[in-house]
C-alpha cells in the first residue's frame, strides 16, 4: 500500500513532504505553541494581560538587563575584536599568524565554565584575586566584584568577542587593495586613509559580527545564570528558567515563559534581518579574488608593548581561567589556598567513577549529541538538498521553514519542546532523554543546514542531471554523485553540531530530569548546590573532552576534504 | 537510432517567454546544429528534449516514443530516454577516475563487468584518451574533460547525443580537432546528434542541417550549412554568420544607387525584388571579401578611411554614399593591384557577389562574429 503510494508520488514530493514535516514537527509547532500560550487565554487573545506581565517588576526588570547586558556586550566585543583584528590583518605585529590562531582560542572555552572561573577569582570575599589583594594591601573591602552586570558583560566579551574578530579579519584579507593603493597614490596618509577607506567599507562585517554578538547575548543563559542568579540578576532567559523551576509548572509561570520567549524570537528575527541586509548592502565592494598583499601599518616602537598587550589579553582571559578551573577541581575543600599540598586526585576518581549523578551526565551528554548531530545532519542534508537543489512547487513553505532554525533561540526551543511534548498531542516524553533529543535537532538544525546548503551549492547541478542522462534514477544520482561530493559538508556538519551539543547547557538546563542531566547542566547544579570542587572538576573534564574534539574534527575534515 | 521532434512546444520562466510554438524534426542519424545568439533559449530547448526541464505545452518525441506532453501530464524522466548529453561545463564527476566516470551509465544498466569495462576502453580509445584511464579529473586539461564527457555519452550508445556548446571552452586547435572527432564519431555511430552553439564556424563544419535562432527564441531559418550560408533568409541570418555589410539602396531612373548618395551600383535591379524597390526597402548585403576593389572611375565610387594588416589580409573601411563597408583583399591581390591602398584614397567598388534583402528596421552594420 505505501509502496504503491510512493511509486506515485515523485521522490521531489516525497522529499518535499518529509523535510516540511520534520521543520513543522521539530521547530514550527514549538515556535506556534509559544505564540499561541503567550497571545491567548481560553481562546481568546488577550493583550492586556501580556502587558501586566511585562509591567510586573521582575519581568520588566529582566527586559532592562538584558538589553543593558546585550548592548554593553557589543560595544566592548566590536571593539576588542575589530582592534584585534586589524592588529593581526593590519599591522607588522611579530607572530600574526599564531596570534590569529590564538585569539580563536577563547571560542573553544564554553563561556559557563569561563564564568565559573571568573566567579572563583571574583567574587567579593571568596574569590582568589579579590582575597590576594585584600591581604597583600590590607583592604577593608574586595576591590572587584563579579556579580554584577559589569561583571557578566565583561565575561560574555571575553567568550564573544571572537565573532567580530572573525568576520572582520576575513573581510580585511579579502579587501581589494587596490581602493587603498588608489587612496595613497592620491595622497592621503594611512591614518586618513584607515578612516575614510578601510573603515567604511568594513563597516558591512563590523556591523554583521556586531549583530551576531547581540542575538547570542541576548539569547545567552550560562553566564548571567552562573553570575547573576545568586544576586537576583535576572535576563530573559534566565527569568524564563527561574519561572519554570520555581512553579513547578503553573500555567501563569508558563504563560511568562511564553511571553518573555515571543519577545526574544522576535528580537532574534529583528537582528537576523537587519544583519542579512547589511551583508547583502556590503558584499560587492570588499571583495576582489585575487590575493595581493594589503600594505601593513609599521608599528615601530610599539610593536613589542602590542604584541605584550596581546598575549595578556589572551593569559588573562584563557589560560587564567584554564588553569583556575583546573586548580579548584583538585583542591580537597573549596576555599583552601592554591599550593600543591592541598590538591588531591580523589576528586577526579569520584565523579568519573563513583557518583552516579556525574558519569550519568557523562554518559548522556556523548549519546544525546552523537545520536542528535547524526541525525540533525542526514535530516539538514536533506532539507538543504530540497531548498538547494530542487525545482518543485511549494518550496517556497520549506524556505520559509528553513529560516525558522536560524532565529530560534535555546531557551525558547526548550520551552517549546516542553509545551508540544508534555502530553498535549497524546505523547509525553517530559523528564525523559527523547525531549532533550528533540531540542537538540531543533537548535543545531540552523549548523546543520548551513554546512550542507554550503557543500550542496558547490555540487553544480549538471553534476547531478549528468548521471540522469546516463540511466540513473534521482535514488541513484543522489547516492552515488551527490552525497560523495558533499560528504565533507555532511561531515562537517556533524562535528558542528557534536561538538557544541556536548557542552550545552541552555536548553538541556530547562529539560533535565532526575537521570537525564548533562554535563552542562551537572556543572551548573553542581555550582549551584555550593559543591564548587566537583563543578570544577567536572569543568576540567569537559575542557579535556572540548580539546580532544578540537583535535580530532581538524583531523577528520582535513583527510575528508582529502579524499575528493 | 531515433528522430526528434518538437511540436509547438512553449517554455516560460515566470513572465519571461522563452520560446512559443517551437516546432522542429530532427532526422533520424543527422547532426542537427541549434544557432543562435546567446540567451535565445538554445539550452533551454535542449534541456527540454533531455527532459530536465518540463515544456509548458507541445510535445516532444524521440523515435517514436512521446517523451513529454503536459496537456496529458505525460513526462517520462531522462533517465528513460536513451540519450548522451554533454554539457556546456563537461560535468565530469570530480570524485571519480576517468575510467569511472566512462564506464558508469554501464554500471547503472548492469552490463556485465568484463564486457562493461572492454566497452568502456573502447570508447576512451575512440575519444584519443587511452593511457588516462586512471587520472581524476583534476589532472586533466579542460579538453580532456571535455572527451570524458564524450566518451560517457557515447558509451552507453544512445539514440540521441545531446550537445550543449561542448567546445566552447577550448582553444582554436584543439576546438578544430574536437570537431573532426565529433563528426567521425558520428559517421562510424550513426547516432543522432543534436549540437548546439553561438558559434557559426562549427556549425557550418560539423551540421547536415542548421537552424538559425533569433533572440527572441523563434527560428528564423532551416537549411544546410550552404544554404543558410549561401541563402539567408533575412539581414539578420546574414550578419549571424559572418562579418557582413549591408547597402541600403533605392532606385533612380531604372538604376539603384545607395540610398540618399550619388553612388551608383553596376548591378540591374533583381528579379524578384521589385516589390522591396518600390516600397524603399531593398538592401543589398555582402561580405568583406566578396568586394573587388578597382581604380576609381570604374563601378561604385568609395573612399578608403582606414586600413589594417590583418595577417595575410588587409581589412579597409570604405566609405560609398554616406555608408561604410569592411572590404578584405589577400596581400597577393593588393600587391597585384599596386600596393595597399592609402588612406583618403579615391576606390571603385565591384560587387560580384550581393544578396538581396527587404529591409526591416534598422540595420547594424559590419555585425555578426568578427
Ligand atoms: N531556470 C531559468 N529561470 C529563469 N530564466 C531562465 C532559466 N533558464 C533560462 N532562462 C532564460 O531563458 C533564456 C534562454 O536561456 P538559454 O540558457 O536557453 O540561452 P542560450 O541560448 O543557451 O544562451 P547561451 O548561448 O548564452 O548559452 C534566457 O533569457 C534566460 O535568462
Ligand atoms: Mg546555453
Amino acid at each position: 500500500m505505501i509502496g504503491r503510494l510512493l511509486k506515485r508520488l515523485s521522490i521531489a514530493e516525497v522529499l518535499l513532504a518529509l523535510s516540511v514535516l520534520v521543520l513543522v514537527v521539530v521547530v514550527a509547532v514549538p515556535v506556534f505553541l509559544i505564540f499561541w500560550t503567550a497571545l491567548f487565554v481560553d481562546g481568546s487573545m488577550n493583550i492586556d494581560d501580556i502587558v501586566k506581565i511585562l509591567s510586573e517588576p521582575d519581568t520588566y526588570e529582566a527586559l532592562k538587563n538584558s538589553i543593558v547586558i546585550a548592548a554593553g556586550v557589543t560595544v566592548c566585543s566590536t571593539i576588542l575584536g575589530v582592534f584585534f583584528a586589524w592588529l593581526v590583518s593590519r599591522t607588522d605585529l611579530p607572530f600574526k599568524n599564531t596570534m590569529k590562531l590564538l585569539f580563536l582560542v577563547p571560542f573553544m572555552l564554553p563561556s559557563f565554565i569561563g564564568a565559573l572561573a571568573w566567579k572563583m577569582l571574583l567574587s567579593p570575599y571568596s574569590g582568589y584575586i579579590n582575597k590576594f589583594l585584600m591581604n597583600t594591601f590590607d583592604l577593608a573591602d574586595p576591590p572587584f566584584d563579579i556579580f554584577t552586570l559589569w561583571g557578566i558583560i565583561a565575561v560574555e566579551t571575553m567568550y564573544l568577542f571572537p565573532f567580530v574578530f572573525i568576520q572582520v579579519s576575513g573581510a580585511l584579507e579579502r579587501m581589494d587593495p587596490t581602493l587603498e593603493e588608489s587612496a595613497r597614490i592620491s595622497g592621503a596618509g594611512l591614518l586618513t586613509i584607515t578612516r575614510r577607506i578601510t573603515l567604511p567599507l568594513m563597516l558591512p562585517s563590523i556591523g554583521a559580527g556586531a549583530l551576531l554578538v547581540a542575538l547570542y547575548s541576548l539569547a545567552h543563559f550560562g553566564v548571567p545564570a552562573i553570575l547573576g542568579n545568586e544576586v537576583g540578576i535576572y535576563i530573559i532567559p534566565t527569568k524564563i528558567y527561574e519561572k519554570l523551576h520555581q512553579s513547578a509548572g503553573s500555567f501563569t509561570a508558563i504563560r511568562t515563559g511564553t511571553i518573555l520567549a515571543s519577545i526574544l524570537v522576535i528580537s532574534a528575527g529583528l537582528i537576523l534581518w537587519a544583519q542579512s541586509a547589511i551583508l547583502k548592502s556590503g558584499r560587492f565592494q570588499v571583495i576582489a579574488g585575487k590575493s595581493m598583499r594589503p600594505m601593513l601599518l609599521k608599528l615601530r616602537g610599539l610593536k613589542y608593548p602590542l604584541l605584550l598587550v596581546s598575549v595578556i589579553y589572551l593569559a588573562v582571559t584563557v589560560l587564567l581561567p584554564t588553569a583556575t578551573i583546573f586548580l579548584v577541581g583538585g583542591l580537597k575543600t573549596y576555599g583552601l589556598e592554591l599550593t600543591m599540598e592541598n590538591m588531591t586526585l580523589d576528586n577526579l576518581k569520584y565523579i568519573l567513577f563513583e557518583w552516579q549523578m556525574t558519569k550519568d551526565s557523562i554518559w548522556n551528554s556523548f549519546y544525546l549529541s552523537l545520536a542528535a548531530a547524526f541525525v540533525t545532519m542526514l535530516v539538514g542534508t536533506l532539507i538543504s538538498y530540497v531548498i538547494v537543489k530542487m525545482k518543485i512547487r511549494g518550496k517556497f513553505i520549506l524556505e520559509f521553514l528553513g529560516v525558522l532554525p536560524f532565529s530560534v533561540p535555546g531557551t525558547v526551543i526548550a520551552l517549546g519542546v516542553i509545551l508540544t511534548w508534555s502530553g498535549k498531542f497524546g505523547i509525553n516524553i517530559y523528564n525523559t532523554a527523547w525531549i532533550i533529543f528533540v531540542a537538540y535537532i531543533a537548535r543545531y538544525m540552523a549548523f546543520s543546514l548551513k554546512s550542507n546548503s554550503a557543500a550542496l551549492e558547490q555540487v553544480h547541478d549538471s553534476l547531478e542531471e549528468a548521471a540522469r542522462a546516463c540511466g540513473a534514477t534521482h535514488w541513484q544520482a543522489l547516492k552515488d554523485i551527490v552525497i560523495p561530493l558533499i560528504k565533507p559538508g555532511m561531515v562537517a556538519a556533524f562535528f558542528l553540531i557534536f561538538l557544541p551539543a556536548l557542552r550545552e547547557l541552555t536548553t538541556s538546563v530547562l529539560l533535565y530530569g532526575p537521570t537525564t542531566r548533562t554535563i552542562g547542566v551537572a556543572i551548573y547544579t553542581l555550582n549551584e548546590d555550593g559543591e564548587t570542587v566537583y563543578a570544577a572538576t567536572l569543568a576540567s573534564v569537559a575542557l579535556v573532552i572540548i580539546v580532544i574534539g578540537h583535535f580530532l574534527i581538524k583531523r577528520v575534515t582535513r583527510t575528508s576534504n582529502e579524499g575528493v | 537510432m531515433a528522430d526528434i521532434r518538437l511540436l509547438n512546444v512553449t517554455k516560460s520562466y515566470g513572465k519571461h517567454r522563452v520560446v512559443e510554438g517551437f516546432t522542429i524534426e530532427i532526422r533520424d542519424g543527422e547532426c542537427f546544429t541549434f544557432l543562435g545568439p546567446s540567451g535565445c533559449g538554445k539550452t533551454v530547448v535542449l534541456r527540454m528534449i533531455a527532459g530536465f526541464e518540463q515544456p509548458d505545452e507541445g510535445e516532444i518525441f524521440i523515435g517514436e516514443r512521446l517523451v513529454s506532453a503536459p496537456a496529458r501530464r505525460h513526462y517520462i524522466p531522462p533517465e528513460e530516454r536513451r540519450i548522451g548529453v554533454v554539457f556546456q561545463d563537461y560535468a565530469v564527476w570530480p570524485h571519480k577516475t576517468v575510467l569511472e566516470n566512462v564506464i558508469y551509465p554501464l554500471t547503472i544498466q548492469k552490463v556485465a563487468k568484463e564486457e562493461a569495462s572492454e566497452r568502456a576502453l573502447k570508447t576512451i580509445a575512440m575519444v584519443n584518451l587511452g593511457g588516462l584511464e586512471h587520472r581524476m579529473p583534476f589532472q586533466l586539461s579542460g579538453g580532456q574533460q571535455q572527451r570524458v564527457a564524450l566518451a560517457r555519452a557515447l558509451v552507453s550508445r544512445p539514440d540521441v547525443m545531446l550537445l550543449d556548446e561542448p567546445l566552447s571552452n577550448l582553444d582554436a586547435n584543439l576546438r578544430e580537432e574536437m570537431r573532426f572527432e565529433i563528426k567521425e564519431l558520428q559517421k562510424n555511430t550513426g547516432v543522432t546528434i543534436l549540437y548546439v552553439t553561438h558559434d557559426q564556424e562549427v556549425a557550418l563544419a560539423i551540421s547536415d542541417r542548421v537552424a538559425v535562432m533569433g533572440t527572441d527564441g523563434r527560428i528564423c531559418q532551416i537549411g544546410t550549412p550552404d544554404e543558410i550560408y549561401e541563402q539567408p533568409i533575412d539581414p539578420f541570418v546574414f550578419r549571424f554568420m559572418g562579418v557582413s555589410n549591408f547597402l541600403p539602396l533605392e532606385e533612380r531612373e531604372g538604376r539603384l544607387f545607395v540610398r540618399e548618395s550619388a553612388a551608383a551600383l553596376d548591378h540591374p535591379i533583381p528579379a524578384g525584388r521589385e516589390e522591396a524597390v518600390r516600397k524603399g526597402r531593398l538592401v543589398a548585403g555582402c561580405r568583406p571579401f566578396d568586394i573587388k576593389l578597382m581604380p576609381p572611375g570604374r563601378g561604385t565610387q568609395g573612399v578608403v578611411q582606414r586600413s589594417s594588416y590583418l595577417g595575410p589580409i588587409i581589412d579597409y573601411a570604405v566609405t560609398v554614399g554616406g555608408t561604410e563597408l569592411r572590404v578584405q583583399q589577400s596581400i597577393a591581390e593588393a600587391l597585384a593591384g599596386g600596393g595597399p591602398l592609402p588612406e583618403g584614397s579615391t576606390v571603385g567598388l565591384h560587387f560580384p557577389d550581393l544578396k538581396w534583402f527587404e529591409q526591416e528596421g534598422e540595420l547594424t552594420q559590419a555585425g555578426g562574429a568578427a
